[in-house]
C-alpha cells in the first residue's frame, strides 16, 4: 500500500500493517512523537490496534528547539 | 516577600501552576544541544519553548533528541506554534503537542502575520485562544502591546498575556513602555512580554515596569557566550524584579538634597 508520510509518498509491500508495525518499520520504537491520520490524532494507546488504509496521509511530528 | 535583609525571590502562579524562576527561556538557535542545556541551566528557567515539526525520518535511531537533554519531568514544557499563520493550524499543533507529550496542556500560541516580521495576527490568535481553551488548554499567549487586545484575551480565558517589546529576534529592547505599564495595569493574569529582549538591561526594565516575567530565546543563544548571557538574564530579571518591588525613587530634574550632611562642611 502506498501511504503519504510527512509529505512523501511511501510503498509497503503488505495489504495490512498496524501503526505498531509502522513504528518498527521507521526506526521510531522508543521515540516521543504523535502521529495524526488524514486530520485526526491517533493515541499511543491505539497503535497496536489501528490498522492504515491504501491512500492514508499520516503526520509524524516531534518536539525541537524553538522560542 | 521580602524579608529582614533577605531577598526571598516570590513565586509565579501560572494556570495553577507555581515556578520560582521568572525567566522562561526558547531552545532554539544554539550550536548543539549540549549549549542548550548548558545555557538553560544556568538561566535558572523552569519554563522551556519548544517547537512542534515533522520527525526527520531518515534518521539514525540512536541520535539524541532535545528531549535527552531537557527530560520532561525535570522542566515544563510550553510547546508552541511558531511559524503557524493561522488559527486551525495553531489548533492542529498545539492538539498534536498535547497527544506528544502525554495530555500536557500549558502552551505557547502564537499566529503570526507576516513572515518579514514575525508580527502577530491578533484576530487569528484570538479565534485560536477561544478554541483551545474550550478544549481545555492552559493557553499562553504572545500578541502586540495593543492593550485592548491583551484584554480581550485575558477576557477569553488566556492563563498568562505575553506580549512582545520589539519584533521576535530584533533584540530591539523594550519599544513601548508606555502600553506595557497599561497592560500590566489593566490585567489579573501574569504579563509577561515575549520577543524583543536583547541584553539584560532590557530584562530587567521590562521586569522594573512591573511585568510578572520575560520569555527570550534569541538574546542567550546568539550571544558570543550563550552560558554567560544566560547568567545575566537570571540576574537581571532578579534585580529588576527586587527593584520593582523595592519601589524605585521619583525621577526629578535636580533635587538640591544631596545625600551628604549640609552640616558640619569645613570652612
Amino acid at each position: 500500500m502506498k501511504i503519504s508520510i510527512n509529505g512523501k509518498i511511501k510503498n509497503f509491500d503488505t495489504d495490512i500493517l498496524t501503526f505498531e508495525s509502522l513504528i518498527k518499520e521507521l526506526n521510531l520504537a522508543g521515540k516521543r512523537f504523535a502521529i495524526e491520520r488524514n486530520g485526526e490524532i491517533i493515541p499511543k494507546s491505539c497503535f497496536a490496534d489501528y490498522q492504515l488504509s491504501n491512500g492514508d496521509k499520516l503526520e509524524i511530528i516531534g518536539a525541537v528547539g524553538g522560542g | 516577600m521580602v524579608g529582614k535583609n533577605i531577598y526571598v525571590p516570590e513565586s509565579i502562579v501560572i494556570a495553577g501552576r507555581t515556578f520560582q524562576s521568572r525567566l522562561l527561556v526558547g531552545t532554539g538557535k544554539y550550536k548543539d544541544f549540549e549549549e542548550t542545556k548548558l545555557a538553560i541551566d544556568e538561566s535558572g528557567a523552569q519554563i522551556v519553548t519548544v517547537a512542534i515539526r515533522r520527525v526527520n525520518l531518515g534518521q539514525d535511531s540512536s541520535e539524541p533528541s532535545l528531549l535527552d537533554f531537557l527530560p520532561p519531568d525535570q522542566y515544563t514544557y510550553l510547546p508552541n506554534t511558531a511559524g503557524c499563520y493561522t488559527a486551525d493550524d495553531a489548533i492542529r499543533t498545539l492538539r498534536l503537542a498535547r497527544e506528544l507529550l502525554d495530555g500536557h496542556n500549558l502552551v505557547k500560541l502564537e499566529v503570526l502575520g507576516d513572515p518579514k516580521t514575525l508580527y502577530p495576527n491578533v484576530i487569528e490568535t484570538i479565534e485560536a485562544a477561544k478554541v483551545l481553551i474550550k478544549d481545555g488548554f492552559d493557553v499562553m499567549v504572545y500578541t502586540s502591546d495593543d492593550p485592548i487586545i491583551a484584554k480581550q484575551l485575558e477576557d477569553i480565558g488566556c492563563c498568562a498575556v505575553m506580549p512582545l517589546a520589539s519584533l521576535i529576534g530584533s533584540g530591539m529592547g523594550i519599544l513601548n513602555p508606555w502600553n506595557l505599564e497599561i497592560i500590566i495595569d489593566t490585567l489579573s493574569v501574569p504579563v509577561i512580554v515575549d520577543a524583543g529582549v536583547g541584553t539584560a538591561s532590557d530584562a530587567s526594565i521590562a521586569m522594573e515596569l512591573g511585568c510578572d516575567g520575560v520569555l527570550m530565546n534569541t538574546a542567550i543563544a546568539t550571544a558570543k557566550n550563550p552560558i554567560l548571557m544566560a547568567s545575566a538574564m537570571r540576574k537581571s530579571i532578579e534585580a529588576g524584579r527586587e527593584a520593582f518591588l523595592a519601589g524605585r525613587m521619583n525621577k526629578k530634574l535636580y533635587a538640591a538634597s544631596p545625600s551628604s550632611p549640609t552640616t558640619g562642611i569645613i570652612t
